[in-house]
């Protein structure tokens, strides 16, 4: 039974392999074909966790750098727990902010600062005047960024590329001058990791544009890698919750089917040799 | 679903059941009064572990539905909110989006292992016909729910699902009648998402009706079996409690396994990322490919160069599983005895995945590199020819012309020979 139950799990795992591996493979020709330099996340895998100074070292790098373009709409500063901070530092985080709060007795805006059930407030009032103040390009939102750059693939997970390895790619692969032959338009830089090499963000990161907190050296690769976890934590929250359900439940699940394989087996002991019928 | 020999003991049950015969239905359709064959193997889990992706979809789209908002200002956000705000939402709809692909490989199985076995024939035609439905359902009602977390893929795949009912412009204006009512207006909207939110909740509740029609189908022959002939002594016959529950909690519970692993290790794997990004109108993207369990169909419309023949070509390619019943005129069921069939099965099974394969191709991607390079287009045209004349020509043919192997006289008689021999 164990030799069917193996073809059985063969053949399963084989049709699936066929039609989503050919799925995922297209998923990644659409990318851009420039080979990716692959890091060694420490939340990859399934028992990976984020590195939360890095993520404490992202936020800094957003707040301080990108967030002058990139909205994070979908993340409220009481999220911010999971990097490692207390319920007094996330307080002072948001009172940091100002939001909109209504109106006064003569019809003008009041404002109060930020609590932590607030969202990290926007740049620009609306993509109109995101485009106005970028040359007619709109920042993209940060807070999915890192999982709808993915493009993974089941069967051929060497072909995977990873959002995290992505955005390091696009931090780090500017050239200060177009190669020959190839125009660039006003305002446009070239960028080696971005379908089409023609990106409308100027480089953002230069060595030592941050003064970590926490000491680190802010290279320029230091800082990708630190932004680049931090937005992929911004668009997968749960992980870390996900996967400790997930050890839980394999195991547990696992378990169970090892003792409902043997009582399967004395269920049918008699009937399998047949001897009812004898 | 037939009569019941349920004769309950306590006086309370013995005078509910006089009132409302429930519990001898559930009896003699899951329980000990129903005789199963004794030799199912296990490609007849897969019958049960449809049902149970069923009820899985139905309780988490359900909760899904308390924190999901159908409108296109707040449909993205409002999946975002159940990933992030919602107490476990994330589980429940990781667990919802990858159930919808397993419910998929589950059914997909379930259909080979009919067609392999032979239990489309008579007398289970109907059983086969009412599967079918069942699986258009799905097809339907899986369509519509990718629509409704409103990403990229989601708006663009519902436009190029939805223009191609616009084929059928038998006179003047009448596909464009038709879109104006599938979208509720001039183009995929908010009317749009509205219906298909409305009717995604809708058709699981259908399919329901038809697997109950199913079993009840199911129920009058009995299951057919690996063998392929029919279940006649009592030896032939084991009670389905507790033999087949037991053997379909075990297979249940490896199969959550496998579920598991992809929704707390690989939850996006069978998604596009690109339905991470809001829908827009404005910006089209590159590639546009359906869900993966559409693909093989995607790939014989896309093969077909005129677009009313495309799309009737790419119904016809599913709705020709009504005719495989009579399109099969050999006299024995299973693909055991008839070697023939089972290559062409195989066969049929590669190019099918090849279909889907080629479904996520643009039709100039070259294939094989030889003779100046052979397109994708090319190939799925091939492939699409060889998928019709299996149905149309190889099944029909070698169907009645193929030597088969002797049958065994009985169940019973296989399986003393096989322990006389083991």
């Amino acid at each position: 039974m164990l030799n069917r139950l193996k073809n059985i799990g063969l053949m399963t795992l084989a049709v699936s392999a066929l039609t989503i591996g050919g799925l995922t493979a297209a998923n990644a020709a659409g990318a851009s074909a420039y080979p990716l330099k692959k890091y060694d996340w420490p939340h990859a895998g399934p028992f990976g966790m984020f590195d939360k100074p890095s993520l404490q070292r992202g936020l800094q790098v957003y707040k301080e750098v990108c967030a002058s373009c990139h909205s994070l709409d979908m993340v409220a500063f009481r999220e911010l727990k999971a990097l490692g901070y207390n319920a007094d530092e996330i307080k002072a985080f948001a009172a940091e902010y100002e939001f909109p709060n209504g109106f006064d007795d003569e019809g003008e805006e009041k404002y109060r600062k930020g609590f932590p059930q607030d969202y990290f407030p926007a740049p620009y009032a609306n993509e109109e005047e995101a485009r106005d103040a970028n040359n007619g390009a709109f920042p993209p939102d940060f807070s999915l960024l890192g999982k709808s750059r993915e493009h993974l693939s089941l069967f051929t997970p060497w072909n995977s590329i990873y959002g995290e390895d992505y955005i390091v790619g696009i931090l780090n692969t500017y050239h200060e001058d177009a190669p020959e032959g190839v125009e660039l338009a006003d305002g446009m830089s070239y960028n080696e990791a971005f379908p089409g090499n023609l990106i409308a963000m100027a480089p953002p990161l230069f060595d030592d544009i941050v003064e970590y907190a926490d000491g680190t050296p802010a290279t320029t690769e230091q800082m990708a890698k630190d932004v680049a976890t931090f937005m992929y934590w911004a668009a997968e929250p749960k992980m870390e919750v996900r996967k400790k359900m997930g050890l839980k439940v394999i195991i547990f699940m696992s378990i169970l089917t090892i003792m409902l394989y043997f009582v399967n087996r004395r269920v049918w002991r008699k009937i399998k040799k047949g001897d009812d019928l004898a | 679903m037939g009569s019941s020999n349920y004769q309950p003991t306590n006086k309370a049950v013995k005078w509910f059941e006089d009132r409302l015969p429930i519990l001898g239905l559930m009896h003699s359709t899951l329980g000990a009064g129903y005789l199963a064959p004794r030799n199912l193997n296990y490609w007849w889990n897969f019958g049960s572990l449809a049902g149970f992706m069923l009820v899985v979809q139905i309780i988490t789209g359900v909760i899904l539905v308390m924190h999901y908002t159908p409108h296109v200002d707040m449909a993205f956000r409002a999946v975002e909110h159940i990933m992030r705000d919602v107490n476990y939402g994330w589980l429940i709809r990781y667990t919802h989006s990858n159930g919808a692909s397993m419910f998929f490989v589950v059914v997909y199985i379930h259909i080979l292992r009919g067609m392999y076995f032979g239990s489309y024939k008579s007398p289970r035609e109907v059983l086969w016909f009412l599967g079918l439905v069942i699986y258009l359902l799905m097809m339907a009602t899986g369509f519509m729910g990718y629509v409704l977390p409103w990403g990229q893929m989601s708006f663009w795949g519902a436009t190029v699902i939805t223009n191609l009912f616009g084929a059928f412009d038998f006179y003047e204006g009448m596909g464009e009648s038709i879109l104006h009512l599938l979208w509720g207006g001039f183009a995929v909207d908010n009317p749009t998402l509205q219906r298909f939110f409305s009717l995604h909740y809708l058709l699981p509740f259908v399919i329901v009706g038809v697997v109950i029609l199913h079993i009840w189908a199911l129920h009058l022959p009995g299951s057919n079996n690996p063998l392929g002939i029919d279940a006649k002594g009592p030896g032939d016959k084991i009670p389905f409690h507790p033999y087949y529950t037991a053997k379909d909690l075990f297979g249940l519970s490896f199969f959550i396994v496998i579920l598991a692993i992809f929704i707390f290790y690989m939850p996006n794997i069978m998604g596009h990322p690109d339905n991470y990004i809001e829908a827009n109108p404005m910006v089209t993207p590159p590639h546009i490919v359906p869900e993966w369990y559409y693909l093989p169909f995607y790939t014989i419309l896309k093969a077909v160069p005129d677009k009313l023949f495309g799309v009737i070509a790419m119904f016809a390619s599913i709705l020709i599983f009504f005719v495989l019943p009579w399109l099969d005129g050999s006299k024995i069921r299973s693909a055991k005895f008839r070697p023939t069939t089972a290559f062409f099965f195989w066969l049929f099974l590669l190019n099918t995945l090849y279909l889907g394969y080629l479904g996520t191709k643009l039709p100039d991607e070259i294939m094989i590199d030889m003779a100046g390079g052979i397109d994708a287009l090319t190939m799925g045209r091939i492939s699409s020819i060889f998928y019709f004349a299996y149905f149309i020509v190889i099944v029909p043919l070698v169907s009645r012309m193929e030597s088969t192997k002797p049958v065994p006289i009985s169940i019973a008689q296989s399986v003393l020979d096989a322990n006389k021999k083991g």
